[in-house]
């Protein structure tokens, strides 16, 4: 597997293979999911070999040298959401609420991968017991198509602030 | 219990009782604020390890009792301490994390210090009274009193007068070279960067909860049911396989936790929790080409009588007390920052080792994510405890907390500590309390003990 590399890519205007608009659409559908709590639903976007990354480093090239707040392979990711849905998850007693906006979208350059780099722009607001945090960044996706729809290959997050002390992250981004 | 602001001896004295300790040592500010002057204050503190600096000159910045420090190695190699802090007008000097330099110059109006924190020059030193001298100690970035690295882990003590490192450490020295002794090449670094996790909650909390058996079973069992319920023909490149057998690990039976998982402690409030893990738990052990590889790496260096001796060394982990954790069997190492008395920071780093494949630090970096990640299944449970215990406190319900599991059931330890009767005895908490008494009470070092062993 070859990392998208946030620090190293330059962007490009112009929309590639696959269509930006429909892209958008998809972005939009998987933060209704996770913002909505249908953490089922937003697994099976992912294909059988996906890996979702939130690097603990701005710029860190491996999720193997360095650690991150979240790396999971698909293994790790399905119980990563079997455990959001499990009664007992304490750290989500009580739940979570967040709102994402997606936007600034962008695709990428082919890095050799199957599939099309989509790179966009994220806010979201968790609120939990009296505390509201913002986060912010920067999404990359690494999109297939499949039949009519998409499926993701790679989620990368990058937050603005992903080396400062932070409380616990629970909900993906 | 009468409870006023009376900040005497008396009162905090009467905060520990054998089995017990009063809420409010976990809540009031003024307690906080003696534990920063006289736990780590006088106690030997870690602050980083010798792999960060490793050229003259390198330097970074550390944080202990919530003072901002500089450790920096010297022109001439020495590795120093100093107060981050200009003689002139009080800023801190170094604002960067870490680096390399030749002189520490203050931003505001060009004090210049030398490495070892002496005054070098002031812009403009005409200009002060007749009396200004720049080789006046006191216009220096003064030196932390006593510095002392062992095999690379740097510590130290604030205060002038205090006990020596040796006496400090005593037995739990054998903590710190185990996570040396695992590197076929006799040498650790410092990489793979840091998680930084917060909570709101008193910073003894954290030390309380990491040798704690009775609690994985409860506070993790999301993550304990959803690592059971994973299918293993799914695909994971490696790292998915490290954190869920972790999880898996946590789901042990109490009986597993009474008969074969053993707690040791040692004077200062030092202590360890053992036999949890062998190597075949962690890893596929010697059915993994990589950990077959690293001890054909640590045979070839260390003889095969040594490597076993090490491989023996059965430690989760290690608590140095009062800022200190280790898991020497995937190099973990955890750095305790109080910030304020219900709030903290826990800094974790990753230690790689020299002379073994490159794999073991892929794995450490994928057990790193499980157990200390900011976004870990794990973890996120822990740092809820401790944020319901800061909840809890407020109450007016329970005044005294219980640690009284275990108690009077202890046996001496043949290197002058105390064993559990089992891995779920509070022993660990209770050691940790009688060195807080000492500390507190201003027999600096000096574990109370109140609890006779059996």
């Amino acid at each position: 597997m070859t990392i998208l590399d946030a620090a190293t890519r330059k962007s490009s205007p112009i929309p590639a293979e696959m269509d930006l608009r429909a892209c958008e659409a998809f972005l939009i559908h998987e933060a209704r999911l996770l913002d909505e709590g249908h953490f089922d639903a937003w697994l099976a976007l992912f294909t059988p070999d996906a890996h979702y990354w939130v690097p603990s480093q701005p710029g860190q090239t491996s999720p193997f040298d360095t650690v991150s707040l979240m790396y999971d392979d698909r293994r790790l990711l399905e119980t990563r959401v079997r455990r959001l849905a499990d009664p007992r998850i304490y750290s989500q007693e009580p739940r979570s609420r967040t709102s994402r906006i997606v936007t600034n979208l962008s695709s990428e350059p082919d890095n050799g991968e199957p599939g099309q780099i989509v790179r966009s722009k994220f806010m979201m607001v968790e609120y939990r017991r009296e505390e509201q945090r913002l986060f912010a960044g920067t999404y990359m996706h690494r999109l297939l198509a499949d039949g009519e729809t998409l499926r993701i290959a790679m989620k990368r997050v990058d937050l603005v602030n992903c080396d400062a002390p932070l409380d616990g992250l629970v909900v993906p981004f | 219990m009468q409870m006023n602001a009376d900040q005497s001896e008396e009162m905090l004295s009467r905060m520990v009782e054998p089995g017990r300790v009063h809420r409010r040592i976990y809540t009031d500010p003024a307690i906080f604020e003696l534990e920063m002057s006289r736990i780590f204050g006088s106690a030997w503190t870690y602050v980083g390890h010798e792999s960060q600096i490793k050229h003259h000159g390198d330097y970074f910045c550390a944080r202990v009792a919530r003072k901002p420090l500089v450790v920096v190695r010297g022109q001439d190699g020495e590795v120093r301490a100093l107060h981050n802090q200009c003689a002139h007008r009080g800023a801190i000097v170094v604002a960067n994390d870490a680096g390399c330099a030749d002189e520490f110059q203050c931003c505001y109006h060009g004090w210049t210090y030398h490495l070892d924190g002496r005054l070098k020059a002031v812009p403009l030193n005409h200009g002060y009274p007749d009396d200004f001298d720049a080789k006046n100690p006191n216009t220096a970035m003064v030196q932390v009193p006593h510095v002392k690295s062992y095999r690379g882990f740097i510590f130290l003590r604030l205060a002038a007068q205090g006990q020596s490192f040796e006496d400090f450490i005593g037995y739990m020295k054998t903590s710190l070279d185990d996570m040396v002794d695992r590197a076929p090449d006799g040498e650790i670094e410092v990489a793979g960067g840091t998680f930084k996790h917060t909570y709101n909650g008193n910073w003894k909390l954290y030390l309380e909860n990491l040798c704690d058996a009775a609690h994985p079973w409860f506070t993790h069992r999301s993550s304990i049911a959803a690592a059971q319920e994973q299918k293993d023909d799914v695909y994971s490149d490696g790292s998915g396989e490290i954190a869920i057998r972790q999880m898996r690990q946590n789901g042990a039976p109490y009986s597993f936790w009474e008969s074969q998982v053993g707690i040791w402690t040692y004077p200062n409030g030092h202590s360890y929790l053992g036999d949890y893990h062998d190597d075949a738990k962690l890893v596929a052990a010697m059915n993994d080409p990589t950990f077959r590889d690293y001890v054909s790496a640590l045979e070839a260096r260390k003889g095969k009588a040594e490597t076993q001796r090490i491989m023996e060394v059965r430690r989760w982990n290690s608590n140095i007390y009062p800022n200190l954790s280790m898991m020497s069997q995937f190099q973990q190492l955890r750095v305790i920052h109080p910030v304020a008395v219900d709030r903290t920071v826990v800094h974790t780093y990753c230690f790689k080792l020299r002379g073994a494949p490159e794999q073991m630090f892929r794995n450490t970096i994928s057990f790193a994510n499980v157990v200390n990640g900011t976004g870990s299944l794990v973890l996120t449970d822990d740092l809820e405890i401790y944020n319901r215990i800061t909840l809890g406190l407020a109450s007016e319900g329970a005044e005294w907390l219980e640690i009284g599991r275990g108690y009077k059931s202890d046996a001496p330890d043949a290197h002058g500590g105390r064993k559990g009767k089992n891995s779920t005895s509070e022993v660990y908490i209770r050691n940790m309390f009688d060195a807080w008494r000492g500390y507190m009470l201003g027999k600096a070092g000096a574990t109370d003990r109140q609890e006779a062993v059996a």
